[in-house]
């Protein structure tokens, strides 16, 4: 009887209410659409500009790998959302994350001498990857214990990671010169770019493993089916005998886990060390990325790439036209936009129904 | 004329055709009973009627006129009102500005409070439904929501009243009071459609009776001619055993698992006090009580779901520490639970069948490899389980969620009597289940007690309470008031006993 009730209308909306590919990607021609006529109106040829951005992204090799190096770390930030998202928690601390893994990473970096760089930047990687997973479960471990929403504490843990991380960059970590960035990591650590002068390195391999790692998870272990029955009906969950406080708490190690190596890869790859404001938005790019991507591996990686795209088409649009490059932010918004309308006001209105139920 | 005429309508959904060219006619100022079967249509034909859902096609007469409803404002405009099963209510504001919402009386373009009330207490005197105006929706008994439910209908000048399974919440006290006003209600001229699944309501309350099965009218026929027997049989198109043959199961009845003094306390108040019982193998143990009286802590103590704030459990003879009872202690020491809200504590909706089987029992050796799933293991017992429980469905891959509410409680009984349990905790094992699959459960709980298997059964239904339980416990605002064999007591004690009236006991004694 209540299964009928919820067929009310059918057509576009009923579509749209589901989780599927249409409507990521009407989502995404919406965006392009209504951007579009932003530009037009405000007196520039959206032709020209899209037509400069699909060149700046995918125009020739060098392009394309910059597309690819600026979608790596976005993987990573859209794959952490995900998983948290699959889990049941909202985690919108991922820039924090971020520089909480990346932080660690550029310390291991430039101060373990000797090791070869097969040992030396998985050594970084987990240093990173520990980093962001121990700032994530203090949110989770203080939601268990206070029982305050993961929401509020990740966003503030934001701010504290990037002030710590400023902090120490300016005084115990601080490298000679005029930037406040740490030491130049060693060239064990660093990962260098596969094309020449650009992003692209091997980061975008190991990427694609963790997303490859992160379906296995969630669908072949136990633990993963664990995770995603409380996602789904935490109370089911608990009368079956999951110890929610606990896999809540994983969840956000394993979450902050996959932004810290975004930082990593991010800090070997490009950077070299820890610059302040290295993270540029990749956290809230993240949370985007993953809607869009239906929280699935594989969708937060398509659309990864799609932003990384946008990204790196910005710069060439900026550069080729007298479009300003501020108008991929004004695309990006939009996409966040359409796409969690119908994703993120769902995902409010689930959880709040099951507080009343609690 | 009629109130209602519904001719060839037919609603699809998908693939799925919900009402097959059903004709439905209701008299002006009768009770028509609208029985089936979950799944039967009935609600989706309700739901055409209230203008939720377009039919796919027929046509629609509300007091002789034609008309089309597209939606709810349009069915209440032509006094067409409907009670939902979860009532629509405004918890923490009062009755008078729940009953008046979206048709407020003004003063000066501001609310008039001072009128609403005067309004629905005029109202309410009208019609006999006893109600406090100013009183919050928050501190009313579930009888007296409903009734302000009936309240908003009658104040949006509602001539034809849609009641929706209107007595799955309520006590038997409180079915009778709810029958009395549906009567005062027609005498003054009302049309009420009640749809349910229960037949002897049919049978007390209805003039009419129109039977649906499979989305297609089998008959409307005057009430007058029917039977129980007979109802049932056209609503489930076989012949149906009421009385499930109840042997003694054999072996001797040892206290498996048992409460000492069980005591709850939530927000400073003791929701469970002092409770004792003990549930004996080859034994159903009944609690009966209303919602809302400790029931719910109850299974939760034993399933682990909830601290004890005094007392113990014991579980063969041994009592539990305190770090042994969480949910997953319980199950792994064989305390099977079926639970009360099954959409809620039961089963992940969005979960195959196959997922859902195992929920509770995933760790266990034979699913799960070093924590890795044994997919193929799992898959293989979740087809064994579904055909053995009897669960109607195309595959163990579709979600619970897309499952009839029997079925879904099928894939919940299964899971649970597949673990061989020694206690089962079953709370409204049949609640929201068509009678075809409360037959089958009845019988699938009774083929547990002969096995041997300990059985506590928490019932809102007082005839299945009766027909299976050995024995009855009564639970009253968190104690347990009176406990004997389930034969000595009658659903007229048991609903006294209920409401805390002790007396009903003692009437019956002298």
């Amino acid at each position: 009887m209540t299964a009928s009730k919820t067929q009310k209308t059918t057509g576009l909306a009923e579509r749209l209410s589901h989780n599927n590919v249409f409507l990521s990607a009407a989502a995404l021609l919406l965006s392009l659409i209504v951007a579009g006529l932003v530009m037009l109106i405000a007196g520039y040829s959206p032709l020209e500009g899209y037509a400069a951005m699909f060149t700046g992204a995918f125009g020739n090799v060098s392009n394309l790998a910059q597309t690819l190096g600026t979608a790596t770390p976005l993987i990573f930030a859209g794959l952490a959302m995900a998983l948290a998202a699959r889990g049941g928690m909202f985690n919108i601390g991922i820039e924090g994350q971020i520089i909480a893994g990346a932080f660690p990473a550029a310390l291991v970096g430039a101060y373990v001498q000797g090791l070869p760089w097969f040992l030396h930047i998985p050594l970084c990687f987990a240093a990173g990857m520990i980093g962001g997973g121990v700032w994530a479960a203090i949110a989770g471990f203080l939601k268990n214990k206070l029982r305050v929403s993961e929401v509020i504490l990740t966003i503030m843990l934001n701010y504290v990671a990037q002030y710590l991380a400023e902090y120490l960059a300016n005084y115990q970590f601080k490298a000679e010169g005029m930037l406040v960035r740490t030491e130049t990591i060693l060239p064990s650590a660093a990962l260098t770019p596969l094309v020449p002068y650009t992003r692209l390195t091997g980061g975008i391999f190991v990427a694609l493993a963790f997303a490859a790692l992160m379906w296995w998870f969630l669908a072949r272990t136990t633990t993963g089916y664990e995770i995603r029955a409380i996602a789904e009906n935490p109370f089911a969950a608990e009368a079956g005998g999951i110890h929610i406080a606990r896999r809540n708490l994983l969840t956000m190690f394993l979450s902050g886990a996959l932004a810290g190596m975004g930082g990593a890869v991010e800090v070997l790859g490009v950077h070299g060390y820890f610059i302040t404001n290295m993270t540029s938005g990749y956290g809230f790019d993240g949370v985007a990325i993953a809607v869009m991507g239906q929280y699935t591996p594989v969708g937060t990686v398509v659309s990864a790439l799609i932003f990384g795209a946008l990204r790196a088409g910005s710069t060439s649009m900026n550069r080729m036209t007298s479009i300003p490059g501020e108008f991929i932010q004004v695309l990006q918004a939009l996409v966040i936009l359409f796409v969690s309308t119908p994703g993120i006001v769902r995902l409010v209105l689930k959880r709040r129904r099951q507080k009343k139920e609690a | 004329m009629y109130a209602v005429e519904m001719r060839g309508i037919t609603k699809r959904f998908r693939n799925v055709v919900a009402n097959d060219n059903v004709d439905l006619v209701v008299k002006r100022g009768e009770i028509h009973s609208l029985l089936g079967e979950n799944g039967a249509g009935k609600s989706t034909l309700m739901n055409i009627l209230y203008g939720m859902y377009a039919p796919t096609s027929g046509e629609i007469r509300v007091q002789g006129r034609s008309v089309t409803i597209e939606n709810p404002l349009k069915a209440i405009e032509l006094g067409i009102a409907m009670v939902h099963q979860h009532f629509m209510l405004i918890e923490p504001m009062t009755v008078a500005e729940n009953v008046v919402l979206g048709y407020e009386p003004k003063k000066n373009g501001c609310f008039d409070l001072k009128k609403a009330i005067a309004d629905v207490d005029k109202l309410a005197r009208d019609y006999g439904l006893f109600v406090d105006a100013k009183e919050k929706v928050e501190n009313l008994s579930v009888g007296t929501k409903q009734r302000v439910e009936i309240l908003k209908a009658l104040y949006r000048k509602a001539e034809i009243l849609i009641l929706d399974e209107p007595t799955a919440v309520l006590t038997p006290q409180e079915v009778a009071d709810l029958f009395k006003v549906l009567r005062q209600l027609k005498e003054s001229g009302k049309t009420i459609l009640i749809i349910t699944h229960k037949l002897k309501e049919t049978l007390e309350l209805a003039d009419t009776v129109t039977i649906l099965r499979k989305g297609q009218v089998i008959t409307s026929v005057p009430v007058g001619e029917m039977d129980e027997a007979k109802l049932a049989e056209l609503m489930v198109g076989r012949i149906v055993a009421f009385d499930a043959e109840k042997a003694a199961a054999p072996g001797e009845h040892k206290v498996v698992m048992a409460l000492r003094g069980a005591t709850v306390v939530k927000e400073k108040r003791a929701v469970l006090e002092n409770v004792s019982l003990e549930i004996r193998a080859g034994e159903i143990l009944g609690i009966a009580g209303v919602e809302g009286n400790g029931q719910t802590e109850l299974i939760d103590v034993l399933t682990g779901l909830q601290k004890l704030h005094g007392g113990a459990v014991v579980l063969e003879g041994k009592q539990l520490p305190s770090a042994r009872l969480t949910p997953r202690a319980m199950l792994e020491a064989g305390v099977g639970h079926i639970p009360e809200d099954r959409g809620k504590r039961g089963f992940v909706g969005g979960f195959t069948i196959a997922e859902n089987l195992i929920l509770g029992y995933h760790r266990r050796k034979e699913f799960d490899n070093h924590g890795l799933i044994r997919i193929k293991a799992r898959d293989a017992f979740a087809e064994r389980v579904a055909e053995q429980y009897d669960v109607r469905m195309d595959s163990i891959r579709d979600t619970v969620g897309s499952l009839s509410g029997g079925n879904q409680q099928k894939v919940i009984i299964g899971r649970v009597f597949a673990q061989d349990p020694k206690v089962i905790i079953a709370a409204q094992p049949t609640r929201g289940v068509d009678i075809g699959a409360i037959e089958y459960i009845h019988a699938q709980l009774l083929k547990m007690r002969e096995a041997g298997k300990a059985i506590l059964l928490i019932s809102a239904d007082l005839e299945e309470l009766t027909k299976l339980s050995d024995e009855i416990a009564v639970l009253y605002a968190g104690h347990i008031v009176d406990k004997r064999p389930a034969k000595e007591y009658d659903e007229k004690t048991l609903g006294a006993l209920m409401t805390g009236h002790a007396q009903g006991v003692e009437e019956k004694e002298a």
